[in-house]
C-alpha cells in the first residue's frame, strides 16, 4: 500500500484528467458523433429497405390476388354473357320460327281466301256463261223448236250434260 | 496515390525521431563514465524490472557498450515541467544525465531539481544532495507538482492523437460513402461492438446514446495503450496508478452526477427492507458507490497490467539467470518460448481489461440511471404485493 501511494504521481493524474476530457471532447466532436450517427441512418436505411421489401412482397401477393379475383370475375363474366348470348340465339330462333308461321298461316288463310273468292266468281261467271250458253241455246233450241222437237230434246240435253262438267 | 503520401510522411516522422536518438546518444557519449550499467544478477533485474514498471521523465529505448568501453544510450529526452516553489519550472530531461539516483542537480529559476526513482525532488535551501532517513524517504527535499511530458504522458499523448486521426478519418469516409473502406472497415465493427455489446445492453435502449462517446473513448485509449504497452518501446501507461485512477475517477464522476431519483434513493433509504436497517445499508451503499467500485476499476487495470509486464519481464530475463545451467542456446530457447506464450495471452488481456473496464463502467452508469418503472400493487392493507419481478429477483 504504501509503495502503492508512493507510485502515486498527483502530476500523472492531473495531466491524464486534462487529456482525458481534451480527448473525449475532441473525439465526441470529431468522430464518436458523425460516425454514430451515420451508423444509426445507415441502420435505419437498412430497416427501412427491408421494411419496403416486406411491404412489397405483401403488396405483389395482394396484386396477385387481385388479378385473380379479376380474372375468375371475368371468367364467370364471359360464361354469364356466352349464356346470355346462347338463350337469346335461341329466343331469336324461336321468335322468327314463330313469326314466319303466323305468316305463312295468314298467307295461307289469304290464298285460301283468295282461292274461294276466284272460285266464287270463276262460279258465277260460269253461271253467267252457262246462263247466256243456256239462253243461246234456248234461242237455238227454240228455232230448232220450230222445225223439229224431239231434236230440240236431245240437244238441250246434251247442252245440259256438257254444262255439268264445270 | 494517397497511401504513398501517408507512408512518405511516415517515414519523414521515423527519421525525424531516429535523427534526434541520435543526437541524444550523442549527448549520452558525452557524458561518459558511469560505471558498469548491465544488467546481470537478479537483484539487478528485479530493479531493472521495477524501474520499468515506473514512469519515466526521458524516452530511453536500449542502452549498449560501445568499443570504447563508454555506456551509450538511446532514447530522446522529453521536457520537465514542475511547479515547485518557485512556480512553474521547466527544461529537457537530458540535464539530469539519466540520473535516477539523486545525484546530478540541475539548477533553474533558483530551485534545484534532483531525480531520484524517476521522481522530481526540489531540494530545500542550502542542501546540495539528497539525505535520507532509515526509510528510503529523502528528508531534506519536497515533492513539487510533476506536469512533465513523462514517458506515459508521451504515451497518451500519441495514443490520442492515433485515436483522433483513425476516428476522424473513419467520420469523414461516411460522408461520401455508407461502407467505410480500408482501416476504417476494421474500425467500424469494433464501434459498433462497443455500441451494441457494452452501452445497449448495460444502459438501456433508451439513455445508452448519452455515454457511449465515453465508453468508446475509453475503450480504445486503453485498448491501444495495453497493446502499445506490449511492444518494445516500453510503454507501461495503463500499468500506472495515476492514470487509471483517473479513469476511475471520470466514471465515477459520470454516475453520480447523472443517477437519478431512484439510484440515491436505493443508496439512502433502501426500499424493501425493515426500518432500523437502513441506515446501517445507506453507509454499505454509500461506501460501496464512492469507493469500493471505482477502487475496483483502478486496482483491477493497473494490477492486471503491471503484472503482465513483471511476468512478461520475468521470462525474458530467464535468458540471464538460467545461463549457467541451461546453456545460453538453452536459456534463451526457453526464455523464448515461454515469453513468446505469454505475450499471445498478455494480447488477449489487452483486450479483456480494456472490456472489463469500459464494460463495469457502462454497469456502473446503467445502475445509476435505470428506471425503476415497475410499480408495486397494494393489498387492502396497504402492504406491497410481490409482483412477477421481485420474484425473479429472489431467485438471482
Amino acid at each position: 500500500m504504501d509503495t502503492l501511494l508512493n507510485d502515486f504521481s498527483p502530476g500523472l493524474f492531473v495531466m491524464q484528467t486534462v487529456l482525458l476530457i481534451v480527448l473525449i471532447l475532441l473525439m465526441v466532436k470529431f468522430a464518436w458523433k458523425p460516425i454514430l450517427n451515420s451508423l444509426n441512418e445507415r441502420e435505419e436505411g437498412i430497416q427501412g429497405a427491408l421494411d419496403a421489401a416486406e411491404k412489397a412482397k405483401l403488396e405483389m401477393a395482394n396484386l396477385q390476388a387481385d388479378n385473380e379475383r379479376l380474372l375468375q370475375e371475368a371468367r364467370t363474366e364471359r360464361e354469364a354473357m356466352l349464356k346470355e348470348a346462347r338463350e337469346i340465339k335461341t329466343k331469336m330462333i324461336s321468335d322468327a320460327k314463330e313469326e314466319a308461321k303466323e305468316e305463312a298461316d295468314k298467307m295461307i288463310t289469304h290464298a285460301q281466301e283468295a282461292i274461294e273468292g276466284e272460285k266464287k266468281a270463276a262460279i258465277a261467271e260460269m253461271k253467267a256463261t252457262v246462263a247466256t250458253l243456256s239462253l243461246e241455246i234456248a234461242e237455238k233450241v227454240v228455232k230448232n223448236e220450230l222445225s223439229d222437237s224431239d231434236k230440240q230434246m236431245t240437244l238441250v240435253k246434251e247442252m245440259l250434260g256438257e254444262a255439268k262438267l264445270n | 496515390m494517397k497511401a504513398s503520401i501517408y507512408s512518405i510522411k511516415f517515414f519523414g516522422l521515423l527519421l525525424t525521431c531516429l535523427l534526434s536518438i541520435n543526437v541524444f546518444a550523442i549527448g549520452g557519449n558525452e557524458q561518459g563514465q558511469q560505471g558498469d550499467e548491465r544488467v546481470n544478477t537478479p537483484s539487478e533485474i528485479e530493479e531493472y524490472i521495477l524501474h520499468h514498471l515506473k514512469d519515466s521523465h526521458g524516452f530511453h529505448l536500449v542502452s549498449y557498450t560501445n568499443d570504447a568501453g563508454e555506456r551509450v544510450h538511446v532514447g530522446f529526452p522529453l521536457p520537465v515541467i514542475v511547479y515547485g516553489e518557485n512556480g512553474f519550472t521547466t527544461f529537457m530531461s537530458s540535464e539530469f544525465h539519466h540520473d535516477t539516483e539523486g545525484k546530478v542537480v540541475v539548477e533553474k529559476n533558483d530551485s534545484r531539481f534532483v531525480n531520484y526513482h524517476s521522481k522530481i525532488y526540489e531540494l530545500e535551501e542550502g542542501a546540495s544532495e539528497l539525505v535520507f532517513d532509515e526509510t528510503h524517504h529523502p528528508v531534506n527535499a519536497s515533492k513539487p507538482l510533476d506536469l512533465s511530458i513523462t514517458k506515459s504522458v508521451f504515451g497518451i499523448l500519441i495514443v490520442g492523437l492515433l485515436l483522433l486521426w483513425w476516428f476522424s478519418s473513419l467520420a469523414r469516409q461516411y460522408k461520401k460513402r455508407s461502407i467505410p473502406k480500408g482501416f476504417g472497415r476494421v474500425l467500424e465493427p469494433l464501434v459498433i461492438y462497443v455500441r451494441d455489446e457494452i452501452a445497449k445492453p448495460n444502459i438501456g435502449e433508451k439513455k445508452y446514446r448519452k455515454f457511449t462517446g465515453y465508453l468508446l473513448t475509453v475503450f480504445f485509449f486503453i485498448w491501444i495503450l495495453n497493446l502499445i504497452g506490449l511492444t518494445p518501446l516500453g510503454f507501461n501507461v495503463t500499468g500506472q496508478i495515476a492514470v487509471t485512477a483517473a479513469l476511475a475517477v471520470f466514471t465515477l464522476v459520470i454516475y453520480v452526477f447523472s443517477g437519478n431519483k431512484d439510484f440515491w434513493g436505493h443508496i439512502f433509504w433502501m426500499p424493501g427492507v425493515p426500518i432500523l436497517i437502513r441506515p446501517i445499508l445507506a453507509v454499505i451503499e454509500l461506501v460501496g458507490t464512492l469507493i469500493i467500485k471505482p477502487f475496483s476499476l483502478l486496482v483491477r487495470l493497473f494490477a492486471n497490467i503491471s503484472a503482465g509486464h513483471i511476468i512478461l519481464m520475468s521470462l525474458i530475463a530467464i535468458m540471464i539467470n538460467l545461463k549457467a545451467d541451461l546453456t545460453p542456446v538453452g536459456s534463451t530457447a526457453l526464455s523464448f518460448a515461454l515469453s513468446l506464450f505469454i505475450s499471445v495471452i498478455e494480447l488477449l488481456v489487452a483486450f479483456l481489461q480494456a472490456y472489463i473496464f469500459t464494460m463495469l463502467s457502462a454497469l456502473f452508469i446503467g445502475m445509476a440511471v435505470a428506471e425503476h418503472d415497475h410499480e408495486h400493487e397494494h393489498d387492502a392493507a396497504g402492504n406491497e404485493v410481490a409482483d412477477a419481478e421481485d420474484i425473479r429477483e429472489n431467485f438471482i
